[in-house]
């Protein structure tokens, strides 16, 4: 541990190896909030050297449980136990000190500094001067020691997310962390990435670290854990051993009861055309080319999967055919209504499209930056879409108040007042479902999603996709930007892959693999897409 | 250790307590800074600042009763103008101006129109000058937010200047009489385009008229928020312009339309302030309402109904100044310090309101 011991770490750091069983108990922990128990007398051990998958539906109380490990809030009642040792965690700073390092799903990281400036930064260096080359030297230890593949010198703006996400881990473990807490580490990860992101976890396991993963995707928690524990509406239900579970049992502890984990993708036999992209080419502020000669066709009737990494352009894509980007000469998006007319959407804006009879419903990535009104209840949201029609000047409050009710009900919002409560008080998961509930029940012919489910729970989550292939069969031409492989194989009925703003190919999602996709949302492979 | 945590919501009462307890707070803060700094009995400055809303003897028929009214509804009228481009985060500090404005387009009328058409009309012209003046001025921050997305803060306010000097302007070129660099009571012998009295003969003696006029505005207004598209648009505009613009809002427009609107109603207040209050016009015919009025429109976090009261507060708390520098001979500074104390806690009880706060350790609800 020389890397550790030249930077002044107080206790945790320094305790002997002999000392409890456990890195870190949480014994009886109640978090409250107001009225809302967000945990509830929970329980839960950390055994040194392994890795524990926390596993629970949306709100169950995850990430509040680990805030304290992290110092973000203080228990109401319960002790917490690092190394066998009561401990009160009061701030971030605590909690490093207790040798734990969280890395949040939101990353930390100064854009205009190197990887080694932003891991030192924050510390106490010796006689305050920078010494650089043994801050490279202590990072390329821990890279070797663990398989990262980081540069000191590159700096964070010019990173890819995973590298970002490479320079977090570092950091931690450069501080000397003995436990890790990674927050849904792989939601921004390619398959690649993800798999090489386990094998580092592997190393530090095997290095003696304990490690805890947020996650909601199964396969990743069976693939990547010794143990499971499940948390289930704030409170502890259970630990199981990782060898023992399945799928289907983590899902039913998990929700309480059993839930069918297969996506139906029947087939509708009648495509047809609904939007048809030529040449779409789109530049951001600076000229840079964000979309790049994009060409396809959606068809009324089925599901296209859009694959890609973060940022290869699905926003651009989606938010040029509604209307909100602006194009480059020579992009064409064709609208075919189901009568057949053929009408031409680009120069069009939002009002344009919605008054030439065009439905098209859109549920943005960024729901309060675009797509809801964080300060409006849920009645006032689902008037977004409904309030303009009629003559009267003033706003019809009747449909929308018994479709938000609808919704609430349907899909099983959670809130205190539909008529009070703004929505910026709901927790991530309700909030999606009031948006992607409002978009379907608009009755589009296009449905375009972009990441529908992202925080949404297993149960909600396969409501979801329910209801996209319920669109689909009814014609409509539904586009589901995904981040989750395995679901767009089994969801989508094509999947386009983007690479960097260019399409790097077509597949008829039955007939390709997780690896062919990951493959193709890396590199470029031009003769492919023709 | 204390823990700060928001409150999801709180009932009426429980709101309602609060500021009470603010005020009385303020009032026990206010009277040892009376007897520290000047030494006088606080009761008879409390009673002495009453009296500069009620009258002395107290009186709601008499005429300082009234004048507060007026004050009060003209400021209101402000307020009530900002409260659109505040729901849509258009911070228009222009009010002062947009006033002033008003003011001179319906001096414009009133001067020259006088006896020339029948009074209904000239009426009519007046209040269509202001209106039209005032949206014009609120019009071009918001055209210029719109189209070049300028700093709609120091925009207002610059625009705020211009008034000020083409007032002055106006003020030269129909000063009464000559040399008196001031426009004089216009009409004085005719009354043409004074607003009169309701209840009884004359001019200025009952305000009832600008009261009734600004409560109905004021009521306008509340729909116009709560009910209507137009409404509902600011709002959605307000929290986010992307959501705006992906629902098939024409956010420009709304910035110029709102700005036009927020403009038009204080340069009504002007209209008022001429026709039923001073009958002249000159550089101070605002007096910086508008910027008071920014308080008020804050405090009453953008609800017309609840400006009315927070007006009354801060005219009240006004008039109570004037009042007690004449009765003990202290300068408006000494008495403007009780002001600001009042309203010191008045506005720290909204965080009390918003927030609560919680010991450590103990598991009670705050």
């Amino acid at each position: 541990m020389e890397t550790v011991d030249n930077i002044k770490i107080p206790d945790a750091a320094n305790n002997p190896e002999t000392g409890s069983e456990y890195a870190i108990e949480l014994r009886h922990i109640t978090k409250r909030f107001g009225s809302v128990v967000a945990n509830n007398d929970i329980t839960l051990s950390l055994r040194k050297g392994e890795i524990l998958s926390l596993l629970g539906e949306n709100g169950s109380g995850k990430t509040t449980l680990m805030n304290m490990l992290g110092g973000i809030y203080y228990p109401d009642e319960g002790e917490i136990l690092v190394d066998g040792k009561p401990v009160s965690i009061r701030s971030p700073k605590d909690s490093f000190h207790q040798g734990i390092g969280m890395i949040h799903q939101h990353f930390k990281l100064v854009d205009v500094f190197t990887a080694a400036e932003n891991i030192v930064l924050g510390l106490e260096g010796d006689k305050g001067k920078l010494d650089r080359a043994s801050i490279r030297k202590a990072v390329a230890e821990i890279a070797d020691r663990y398989g990262f593949e980081i540069d000191p010198d590159q700096k964070v703006y010019e990173m890819s997310v995973s590298q970002k996400q490479t320079v977090e881990i570092v950091k931690v473990l450069y501080r000397g962390a003995d436990v890790l807490i990674l927050d849904e580490p792989t939601a921004v990860l390619t398959p690649q990435e993800t798999d090489k992101l386990f094998s580092v976890m592997r190393n530090m396991r095997a290095d003696g670290k304990a490690i805890i993963i947020i996650t909601h995707k199964l396969h990743e928690v069976l693939a990547v854990s010794d143990r499971v524990a499940v948390l289930r509406k704030g409170r502890y239900i259970g630990c199981v051993d990782t060898a023992e579970a399945t799928q289907q049992s983590l899902t039913d502890m998990m929700v309480g009861r059993s839930v069918s984990l297969n996506i139906d993708r029947p087939k509708n036999p009648d495509l047809k055309d609904r939007i048809r992209i030529e040449h779409l080419t789109v530049k951001d502020k600076e000229g840079v080319k964000k979309l790049d000669d994009v060409t396809f066709t959606a068809m009324g009737g089925e599901i296209l999967g859009i694959a890609g990494v973060a940022g290869s352009g699905q926003k651009e894509l989606l938010e040029s055919i509604a209307g909100l980007q602006k194009m480059e000469p020579g992009t064409e998006i064709h609208y075919i209504a189901p009568d057949g007319t053929d009408k031409l959407l680009n120069g069009m804006d939002p009002l344009d499209i919605i008054n030439s009879g065009v439905l098209l419903s859109f549920v943005p990535e960024d729901r309060f930056g675009m797509g809801l009104v964080g300060s409006m209840n849920i009645i006032d949201n689902i008037k977004l879409r409904t309030y303009r029609i009629g003559k009267s000047p003033f706003t019809d409050r009747k449909v929308p108040t018994s479709l938000a009710e609808k919704i609430v009900s349907d899909l099983e919002v959670v809130t205190p007042d539909i008529n009070r409560t703004p929505l910026r008080r709901l927790s991530g998961g309700n909030v999606q479902k009031v948006l992607v509930g409002r978009e379907i029940a608009s009755n589009p012919t296009v449905l375009m999603t972009a990441y529908a489910v992202r925080g949404l729970d297993i149960n909600t989550s396969y409501t979801i996709y329910n209801l996209l292939t319920e669109q689909k069969m009814k014609g409509v031409a539904v586009i589901y930007v995904g981040e989750d492989l395995d679901v767009l194989l089994e969801l989508c009925d094509r999947i386009l892959v983007l690479c960097g703003g260019q399409v790097s190919g077509i597949v008829d999602a039955s007939a390709t693999t997780k690896e062919e996709i990951g493959l193709m949302m890396t590199q470029f492979r031009r003769e492919d897409a023709q | 250790m204390i823990r700060i945590s928001k409150r999801n919501s709180i009932s009426f009462g429980k709101s309602a307590l609060i500021r009470g307890i603010a005020i009385l707070l303020s009032l026990i803060a206010t009277a040892i800074v009376i007897l520290a700094i000047v030494g006088l009995n606080p009761i008879d400055v409390y009673v002495s600042m009453a009296k500069g809303t009620f009258g002395d003897p107290f009186n709601l028929f008499g005429k300082r009763f009234q004048y507060f009214l007026r004050d009060m509804m003209i400021l209101t009228c402000i307020a009530i103008g900002l409260a659109p481009a505040f729901k849509m985060r258009f911070w228009n500090v222009g009010a002062e101006g947009q006033m002033l404005v008003g003011a001179i387009g319906a001096m414009f009328f009133m001067r020259n129109f006088a006896g020339k058409m029948p009074d209904v009309l000239l009426f009519v012209c007046m209040i269509a000058a202001a209106l039209l003046l005032g949206g014009i001025w609120g019009l071009i921050p918001g055209f210029f937010k719109a189209k070049w997305n300028t700093n709609e803060t120091l925009f207002t306010l610059m625009m705020n200047y211009i008034a000020i000097r083409f007032t002055a302007f106006c003020v030269a070129k129909w000063e009464n009489p000559f040399g008196s660099n001031t426009v004089g009571i216009v009409n004085s012998d005719t009354k043409t385009g004074w607003i009169g009295n309701l209840l009884s003969k004359g001019y200025n003696g009952d305000y009832l008229w600008t009261v009734l006029i600004v409560l109905a505005l004021c009521t306008a207004m509340w729909a116009y928020l709560r009910y209507s598209k137009q409404g509902y648009e600011i709002a959605v505009v307000g929290d986010s312009e992307n959501t705006a613009r992906y629902a098939g809002i024409r956010v420009n427009r709304v910035y110029m339309r709102t700005m036009a609107i927020s403009g038009a109603v204080c340069g009504f207040a002007g209209f008022l302030a001429v026709s039923a209050v001073s009958h002249t016009i000159s550089i101070s015919t605002a007096g910086g309402r508008g910027f008071t009025a920014i308080i008020v429109a804050w405090l009453a976090k953008m609800n017309p109904f609840v400006m009315l009261l927070i007006s009354a507060l801060l005219t009240f708390l006004s008039k109570g100044a004037i009042q007690i520098a004449t009765d003990f001979q202290l300068n408006e500074y000494a008495s403007e310090i009780i002001s600001g104390i009042v309203l010191f806690f008045i506005l720290g009880s909204e965080f009390f309101i918003n927030y609560k706060l919680k010991l450590r350790g103990s598991h009670k609800e705050g």
